[in-house]
């Protein structure tokens, strides 16, 4: 699936919640099924800085598609990190470049994902962008 | 008679407010407090009437100004029973207050000397005295903390010693409400001959301090953690110490003459309020210390109390809810972590029911490292909260651990 279609999926199963505890309920269990880091690479250099609690992303090459796998000590942020995995994990590194993020806004997690809330996950969008880029030159 | 909390909330304008469809419970008081209508009238007041640069103009208005700007640290003299009301030096807020007196200390002390510092306190008074060290070669040293979130007075009376040239300690700890024995450290202390630099940021929202009483050599407080403005706040130095630091802050009104040869100091306190300084803060800082003092210290004390033992007893029926630091004496802060569950995530849900709480680390990562944990909720009462709150505040609790777990 193309990341356009995982993201109108993920809208569609969102819009089903009617206030925020049933989109936090679904984000923390969706958060237990997250592709889950090997724990040999969860080391500084994978740490996602601005965090209050620990947030760890890996990526590989895989037949030209991006892998990313990752895990944090806040299921929440675990949760959140999951949604964001199922929109760019097995996607090539150009598709995964050309992708906005208008589907965070309709999920109603924009306020998650500001540039000011110490839970780092504005800076794992960054690194998968970076890790995109990294492979596209490649 | 006992403190009127309905009518003392009824003073804070933005108590009446929702987040997330529910009424706001503010217990984040120790990161910074709720205004009263005096506080925030005074501001208004003064931008609107007699907002002018001080000390320099010879016009009405610039007068007014100068004189209610003085009348401020002369209310904050007398609050804290200092001697002289240039002794109260008007900064920014306690980390640029304790920046000042650490700058000072740079050219005094050498690799001779020996700092000594508690493990409480909050990175404003670790980091500048770390760089400190690093210009000048003094030795830190670290007043170890107890499993209780005391002190261990023993160990400091230990590592306390004739090359100790200053201690640091925290009256209150931002992220345990521990209250120091800071009376009897200064006296030991004073005993070898070296001076004592008190953190007074979460103890003045609290308790009233006596610095002649105490003693002490230096204070330091924010006015927004006590109803006042933020941008302002006051170090108290004793005046044989604040003749002997140097200035910190080059600028206007802290010279006394200045050509290219040579420029000479102003006297105290301007010696070390260099620039415009924040004029609107201060007299709004007076105007909290007005209203703080109207309610009543003994009030406010004895009522924080009620609630800290009100909510101390609620939150210890919840299961796997561990407190940390749990002093005989403390304010009416909570910090705690509930099982495996994150700070953070808790922290969250509980935002989602308008409750407002601190996660993580509360800038003080050697308390953290001491209990050996990534970080904690740290609830924080003040005088305008309620039982009702805090019964709201524990129901909401288990449903975010039931939604977490």
């Amino acid at each position: 699936m193309g990341i356009i279609e995982v993201q109108n999926e993920i809208i569609d199963e969102f819009s089903l919640f009617e206030d925020w505890m049933q989109r936090y309920e679904y984000m923390i269990e969706l958060g237990k099924s997250i592709e889950l880091i090997d724990s040999s690479k969860k080391i500084d250099s994978n740490l996602i800085k601005g965090c209050q609690s620990k947030l760890w992303l890996h990526a590989e090459l895989n037949n030209n598609k991006l892998i990313f796998k990752a895990d944090s000590e806040a299921i929440i942020t675990k949760g959140i990190a999951a949604v964001l995995l199922r929109v760019f994990s097995n996607q090539t590194p150009e598709d995964i470049l050309n992708a906005n993020l208008d589907f965070v806004d309709k999920i109603g997690l924009k306020e998650h994902l500001s540039p000011t809330r110490a839970n780092g996950l504005i800076s794992m969008i960054k690194q998968i962008k970076y890790y995109a880029l990294a492979y596209t030159k490649n | 008679m006992t403190l009127d909390v309905n009518k003392i909330r009824n003073d804070f304008p933005i108590l009446k407010r929702k987040v997330n469809g529910y009424p706001l419970v503010y217990f984040d008081n120790a990161a910074t407090s709720q205004k009263p209508s005096k506080v925030i009238a005074s501001i208004t007041d003064y931008y609107e009437n007699y907002n002018s640069n001080i000390h320099r103009g010879v016009h009405t208005v610039s007068q007014e100004a100068t004189d209610a700007y003085e009348n401020a640290r002369k209310k904050i003299q007398k609050h804290f029973n200092a001697k002289h009301s240039e002794e109260i030096i008007l900064t920014s807020g306690t980390t640029h207050s304790i920046n000042l007196v650490a700058n000072g200390f740079t050219s005094l002390l050498n690799c001779d000397d020996e700092i000594l510092i508690s493990e409480l306190e909050h990175h404003s008074n670790i980091v500048p005295w770390q760089m400190m060290c690093e210009k000048n070669g003094a030795k830190l040293k670290v007043i170890p903390l107890k499993d209780n979130g005391e002190l261990d007075y023993e160990s400091f009376l230990k590592k306390l010693s004739n090359k100790t040239k200053v201690v640091f300690v925290n009256h209150v700890s931002n992220a345990l409400g521990t209250i120091n024995p800071i009376k009897k450290i200064i006296s030991e202390s004073h005993k070898l001959g070296a001076a004592v630099l008190i953190d007074g940021a979460q103890a003045s929202s609290h308790l009233k301090a006596d610095l002649q009483d105490l003693n002490v050599d230096f204070y330091t407080t924010s006015a927004h953690k006590l109803c006042g403005p933020t941008g302002i706040g006051m170090l108290y130095g004793k005046k044989e110490w604040l003749e002997k630091l140097p200035p910190y802050q080059g600028g206007g009104e802290m010279i006394s003459e200045v050509t290219f040869e040579k420029t000479t100091y102003a006297e105290l306190p301007n010696k070390f309020e260099a620039g415009t300084p924040n004029i609107v803060g201060a007299i709004g800082f007076g105007y909290a210390l007005d209203y703080l003092n109207e309610v009543g210290f003994e009030k406010i004390e004895a009522y924080e109390t009620e609630l800290l033992d009100y909510a101390t007893t609620r939150l210890k029926s919840i299961p796997n809810l561990k407190i940390y630091g749990e002093a005989k004496n403390k304010t009416s802060v909570i910090s705690f972590n509930i099982g495996e569950l994150h700070s953070y995530d808790l922290g969250t849900i509980l935002d989602k029911y308008g409750i407002a709480v601190r996660t993580g680390q509360h800038c003080a990562q050697p308390v953290m490292d001491f209990f050996g944990i990534s970080g904690t909720v740290r609830a924080s009462f003040s005088f305008y909260n309620t039982k009702e709150e805090i019964d709201y505040f524990y129901e909401s609790l288990k449903k975010a651990v039931a939604m977490l777990s």
